[in-house]
């Protein structure tokens, strides 16, 4: 195996991608799991489909074109929430339908035989090209570096952000600023899980890491080992047995889930009979 | 006393439902001020809009003739805890320290040790200083509404707006957070919303009615009978709110 990634470039590249995902993933997964803003991500993601399709059309980069349209979702998703307030679902679900919608018909637009999208749509870690890795590794570094550096302000906005506005803090920008983190986030996915699974690999480290630990920082490293683990093992697999890289990963991560799962209502159990305390 | 925030003609609305109207109201340092009415009165609403949350208002909310935003007063806010995730991954420790975080330059922040004993010392004055450690999803009701007591506290505020403070939480509790608002409103002005009008009554210097606007205002006891011991509809407003004045 290690003579393999010392003998591919691709399996190089599958490698260092699968830390850089397991980065962003790990951070942005746990914000979006507390923010209760899953969903929306996934709208993010399907939306630039629209991106991916128009990048083709036009012959520039199709990730290039996932980031535009991300970012737009994210950001105008948002803006017209706050214009009315009440129907978040429905504007997630237009936003969803209608990226989706604009990526099949951009693709539709182009002269000859249509491209294979089947790994924007589900994911090839194989195919991650140099570009795809620069991409990533500068969306992966502002990720990390906003997260981190100002770690007590979305902790304490996190929790309530009426309470942050109030202390004066700019809670509109710090908002818009998450959006957009979720927005780079979704590109830096598409090329590991496709865009119909990237809410997978954001939701499923971060619900795993959610049953070991009530601290928010241990939650966030806790998801980034276990997103490692995931696409490490769907790397593998799928390098030695053809199938589809984000399918393995999404499987394996709902096993690990599981598995996490019924361990830790087992050890809770077990910590009450040893305390004497009504199960 | 001295006129503290001064609201004058204050109008507010959600799209074409009115929440509050020509609302005029002056609080003075000091003074403990109790907010009673019917659900959708307005109640959270003005709170909210003295806190600056709101976001379309007419009228003006000013301190000692400067706006709120410039007057650098110090507002402490106790929210609904409905309106909060109680599952969210923090400590009452962390919660806390959460008003130590300064505004500006907060790249890698530490908190000092003089946040720590800060946090420790308004902890202490709710009664919650030996659960510092645990998470806020271990909290009763009643222990959540002191912590959010606690995190205002450690801004500290020269006015506190709580809403409703002892909503969905057990009697003993909610005798615990009206002694602890008690004691406060000697260092503070107080204003707090709620619907337990009996304890309130008993409590505040004085009461609000509000519905939309305000209805009575003045001595509490006055305020409850014209509120709830008179038949409805057997006043006029305006009229009622002037009696209870001169009362």
């Amino acid at each position: 195996m290690i003579a393999d990634i010392l003998k591919y470039q691709y399996l190089q590249y599958a490698l260092i991608t699968s830390v850089l995902v397991s980065l962003v993933s790990g951070l942005i997964g746990v914000i979006i799991v507390e923010k209760k803003q899953v969903m929306m991500t996934g709208g993010i993601a399907h939306t630039s489909y629209g991106g991916v399709g128009l990048g083709y059309l036009l012959g520039f980069e199709p990730l290039l074109g996932a980031f535009i349209f991300a970012i737009t979702a994210s950001l105008g998703s948002n803006l017209i929430k706050n214009k009315l307030t009440g129907i978040s679902d429905v504007i997630i679900a237009i936003f969803w339908s209608l990226g989706m919608s604009l990526g099949i018909l951009f693709i539709g637009l182009i002269p000859g035989y249509p491209p294979d999208v089947t790994s924007y749509l589900f994911g090839n870690i194989l195919s991650v090209t140099t570009f795809n890795l620069i991409l990533m590794s500068i969306i992966t570094v502002v990720v990390l570096a906003v997260i981190v550096i100002f770690f007590h302000d979305w902790r304490a906005h996190l929790f309530d952000p009426e309470f942050t506005k109030i202390m004066g803090k700019r809670t509109k920008l710090m908002e818009n600023v998450l959006l957009v983190l979720i927005g780079l986030t979704v590109v830096a996915l598409i090329r590991v899980v496709g865009i119909i699974l990237v809410i997978a690999l954001l939701s499923i480290p971060a619900a795993t890491a959610s049953l070991l630990t009530r601290k928010l920082h241990l939650r966030m490293i806790y998801a980034i080992g276990y997103g490692l683990a995931f696409t490490i093992f769907g790397l593998f697999i799928s390098a030695y047995t053809q199938l589809s890289s984000g399918a393995v990963i999404v499987i394996f991560g709902f096993a690990v889930y599981i598995i996490t799962y019924l361990l830790s209502k087992y050890l809770t159990r077990v910590k009450k009979v040893e305390s004497g305390e009504c199960s | 006393m001295s006129a503290l925030i001064q609201i004058e003609d204050l109008c507010v609305k959600y799209g074409s439902i009115e929440a509050l109207r020509d609302l005029n109201l002056t609080i003075n340092g000091g003074e403990y001020i109790g907010i009673i009415g019917a659900n959708g009165g307005g109640k959270s609403t003005l709170l909210k809009t003295i806190l600056g949350l709101t976001k379309q208002y007419k009228g003006s909310i000013s301190y000692k003739g400067t706006t709120m935003k410039k007057s650098g007063l110090k507002i402490g806010y106790v929210p609904q805890t409905s309106e909060l995730n109680r599952m969210f991954p923090i400590t009452v420790e962390e919660v806390v320290l959460t008003a130590k975080i300064p505004l500006k330059n907060t790249w890698f922040h530490r908190f000092h040790e003089s946040d720590y004993e800060e946090v420790h010392q308004v902890l202490a004055k709710v009664g919650l200083d030996d659960l510092k450690e645990r998470q806020i999803s271990d909290l009763s009701g009643g222990e959540f509404q002191k912590l959010l007591i606690a995190r205002a506290l450690a801004l500290n505020p020269d006015i506190l707006l709580l809403d409703e403070p002892t909503a969905m939480i057990d009697i003993r509790s909610q005798k615990q957070i009206y002694n602890i608002i008690k004691r406060l409103s000697k260092e503070m002005t107080v204003v707090m919303v709620t619907h337990h009008v009996k304890d309130i009554t008993k409590q505040a210097e004085k009461l609000i009615f509000l519905e939309r606007n305000i209805l009575a205002e003045g001595d509490p006891e006055e305020v409850y009978k014209y509120a709830y011991l008179k038949p409805v509809g057997t006043l006029n407003r305006s009229y009622r709110r002037s009696e209870v004045r001169e009362a």
